[in-house]
C-alpha cells in the first residue's frame, strides 16, 4: 500500500497529500518556522521589546557569563541525575513487586499511578503545604517527639532543588512502574519456566534475563524522563518560584523570566536555543533509530 | 501453589512484599490524603494540630472560598473563572488535534507517498521538542492575529502542538491495521473518504479514547502556555491555582489552597478514576511505540 498503484486516477493520489498540507504546514511554520525565528532572536541585540538588528553571540556570551543561568544548569544536572534515577529504581522495583501474583494488583497499581494524572501545579502545591517548615513534616515530627528535627529545604537555597526532585519523583515513579509492568507482562513465559526448570534463583532470572529483555522499555522510558526533566518548569514554579532567590532555577524557568517578566527577550531566546540544542542531543539519534526500524519492519 | 503447601520460608517473603507494597501505597497515598483534610478543616484547627491528623470538625468553608472568593493576585472572585475558562478551552482544543491526529495517522499509515516518512518524522520531532523556543514567537504571533490573552489563542497553541503526539498515537495504531482490509475496499471502488468513515474509524474507538484522555490530561494541565499566552480573564486553571496558592496574604491559609488544588485535579482524578485503563494506556502508548 505504500506506494499507490497506478489504476487510481489522479485525483485519489494527491488527496491525501492535499488534506496531510494544513498539518504539514502548520508544523513547517510554527515548529521549524518558530525555531528558526527563536534563533534569529538569539543573534539579536533584543531586550524588551524583540528587535532584528543583528549582534552575533553577544546574547550568548552574556548567558554564559550569567551565574543564574549556571546555577540552573547545575540545578538541571542534580535534578536530572536524582529524578531519573530515582524514578527508574523506584519503578523498576515497585512493578517487580507487583509481578509477583499479588493480590488486588489492579488497586495497589491504581494508587501508585494516580499522581501521573494531576498537573504538576497541583503536586507542587500539594508539596509546598507537606514540606513548609512552620506547619508541615516539621511540624509533625516535633509533635511525635523529635524536636530537634528540622526540613527546611524549601526555603535553604542549598537544599531548595532537592524538594523539586522530591515532588518529582512522587509524581512519575509510578508511571516508570507503569511502563516497567507492562514491559514484564511482555516478557516470554516459557524462557522464565526454563530458567526455574534449570535451578536458577528468582532474582537471578530477573538480573540475567528479564531485565535484559526490558531494554527497549529501559530505552524509552530513559527518554521521556529527561524530556520532562528538560522541559520541567510548572513544578518549580508552583513548589519553590525559583527560589529561594534563583537557587532552584531550571534552564525553563530561567528561559521564563528572562523572556518575560525581566525585558531579556534576545537572553531567554539564547537559554531556550540551549535547551533545543540539549533535548535534540538526545531525542534525534533516538528518532533516527525508531524510524529506521520502522522502515526496516 | 496453596497456601496449605507454603513453606514459613516463603510466607516470610510473601509478608515482607505485602508490607513493602503497602509502604509504597502510603507513601503515594499519603499527598492525597492530606490534601483532603486539610482542605475540610478550619485554619485554626491547621495551626493548632498536624500534616496527618484527622479533622476534628468537617466544614467545607475552605472549598467554597476556594471556588468563588479566594484571591487570586488583585481579584478576589475565586476559582470558579479559571476553571470555566479550562473547560471552554480544553473541549475545542482535544477535539480539533484528536481529529487532525485521526486523519493524519490515516494517511501516513495507508496512503504513504513518497516522502511520508520524512512528513512524519518532522511532526514527530514537535512531540518531543521544548515548547520554550515557541514562545517568544507564538506570542508575537498570536499578538499579530489578534488572538493574545484569549482562549482562542490558547486553543490554537495547544493545537499546534498536541497535534505531532496525536498523530503518532493514530498512525502507530493504524499500522496495526492490514492493508489488506484497505486493499480489499479499493477493489470495491470505496475512496479515500469512504475507506476512512467506513473501515478506519469504526475500528478506531480505543485509540480514540486513548488520545482524548491523553490530550485532555495535557491540555488540562497545561502551565507554560496558560501563564505565557493568556492574561486575566482568559487564564486556565493551572495558573490561577498558581495565582491563589503564590500571593502572599498576611494570613497563609493552607485549607483554602488545598481546596483550590483539589478542585484543579477533579477533572483528570474524575478521568483517570472512570477510565484508568485507558490513561494508562495513552501513558504506555506514548512511550513504547509500536
Amino acid at each position: 500500500m505504500s506506494t499507490p498503484t497506478a489504476h487510481y486516477g489522479f485525483a485519489e493520489r494527491w488527496l491525501p497529500r492535499l488534506v496531510l498540507a494544513p498539518s504539514f504546514l502548520l508544523s513547517l511554520i510554527f515548529l521549524y518556522g518558530f525555531i528558526a525565528w527563536n534563533g534569529y532572536l538569539s543573534f539579536t541585540t533584543s531586550r524588551l521589546l524583540p528587535s532584528y538588528e543583528w549582534a552575533g553571540l553577544v546574547q550568548y556570551a552574556t548567558l554564559f557569563d550569567n551565574e543564574r543561568w549556571w546555577v540552573a544548569v547545575r540545578n538541571l544536572g542534580i535534578f536530572a541525575v536524582l529524578f531519573i534515577g530515582g524514578s527508574m529504581a523506584i519503578g523498576i522495583t515497585l512493578a517487580i513487586l507487583l509481578d509477583q501474583k499479588v493480590r488486588f494488583e489492579g488497586a495497589i497499581r491504581t494508587l501508585y499511578l494516580y499522581p501521573m494524572a494531576l498537573s504538576f501545579v497541583v503536586t507542587g502545591t500539594a508539596w509546598k503545604w507537606m514540606l513548609n517548615p512552620g506547619l508541615g513534616l516539621e511540624k509533625l515530627m516535633h509533635d511525635w517527639g523529635f524536636t530537634n528535627f528540622t526540613f527546611d529545604w524549601l526555603v535553604n537555597s542549598d537544599m531548595s532543588i532537592y524538594t523539586v526532585v522530591i515532588a518529582g519523583l512522587w509524581q512519575s515513579s509510578g508511571f516508570v512502574m507503569a511502563l516497567f509492568l507492562a514491559g514484564l507482562r511482555g516478557v516470554d513465559d516459557s524462557i522464565i519456566k526454563a530458567a526455574q526448570i534449570d535451578g536458577a534463583s528468582l532474582p537471578r532470572i530477573y538480573w540475567k534475563i528479564i531485565l535484559p529483555a526490558l531494554r527497549p522499555v529501559v530505552f524509552s522510558t530513559l527518554m521521556i524522563l529527561s524530556h520532562i526533566a528538560i522541559k520541567s518548569f510548572d513544578l518549580v514554579m508552583a513548589l519553590t518560584g525559583g527560589g529561594p532567590g534563583f537557587s532552584s532555577d531550571l534552564p525553563a524557568t530561567f528561559m521564563y523570566s528572562m523572556a518575560f517578566t525581566r525585558g531579556q527577550t534576545g537572553l531567554g531566546a539564547a537559554s531556550a536555543m540551549m535547551m533545543l540544542a540539549t533535548v535534540a542531543a538526545i531525542v534525534v539519534p533516538y528518532l533516527y533509530s525508531e524510524l529506521r526500524k520502522d522502515n526496516n519492519g | 501453589m496453596a497456601n496449605a503447601e507454603r513453606t514459613s520460608s516463603e510466607r516470610f517473603w510473601r509478608f515482607a512484599l505485602y508490607g513493602a507494597l503497602l509502604f509504597a501505597a502510603a507513601y503515594y497515598l499519603l499527598p492525597l490524603y492530606v490534601m483532603v483534610t486539610t482542605s475540610v478543616k478550619g485554619i485554626e484547627e491547621i495551626r493548632a494540630g498536624n500534616l496527618i491528623a484527622m479533622p476534628t470538625a468537617i466544614t467545607f468553608d475552605a472549598w467554597s472560598k476556594a471556588w468563588s472568593s479566594a484571591c487570586t493576585g488583585v481579584s478576589c472572585n475565586g476559582l470558579s473563572g479559571y476553571f470555566w475558562n479550562s473547560v471552554r478551552m480544553v473541549i475545542p482544543a482535544v477535539a480539533i488535534s484528536t481529529m487532525l491526529g485521526a486523519i493524519n495517522g490515516y494517511i501516513l499509515s495507508k496512503w504513504r507517498f513518497p516522502g511520508s516518512n520524512l512528513v512524519f518524522a518532522m511532526i514527530l520531532f514537535g512531540v518531543f521538542m521544548p515548547f520554550q523556543v515557541l514562545l517568544l514567537p507564538m506570542a508575537q504571533t498570536l499578538g499579530w492575529l489578534g488572538l493574545a490573552n484569549t482562549t482562542t489563542g490558547l486553543v490554537f497553541v495547544h493545537v499546534v502542538c498536541g497535534t505531532a503526539s496525536t498523530t503518532l498515537f493514530f498512525r502507530n495504531y493504524y499500522v496495526g491495521i492490514p492493508d489488506e482490509l484497505i486493499k480489499a475496499a479499493r477493489l470495491d471502488g470505496a475512496g479515500f473518504w469512504r475507506i476512512f468513515w467506513r473501515i478506519i474509524l469504526p475500528m478506531s474507538t480505543p485509540i480514540i479514547m486513548v488520545t482524548l484522555i491523553w490530550q485532555f490530561t495535557q491540555i488540562w494541565n497545561d502551565f507554560l502556555f496558560g501563564v505565557v499566552f493568556a492574561s486575566g480573564d482568559a487564564q486556565p486553571i493551572t495558573v490561577g491555582l498558581n495565582n491563589l496558592a503564590n500571593t502572599s496574604t498576611s494570613v497563609k491559609e493552607y485549607n483554602v489552597d488545598m481546596a483550590a488544588a483539589l478542585i484543579a485535579a477533579l477533572p483528570t482524578i474524575l478521568v483517570y478514576v472512570f477510565a484508568g485503563k485507558y490513561f494508562v494506556r495513552g501513558l504506555t502508548a506514548g512511550a513504547v511505540k509500536g
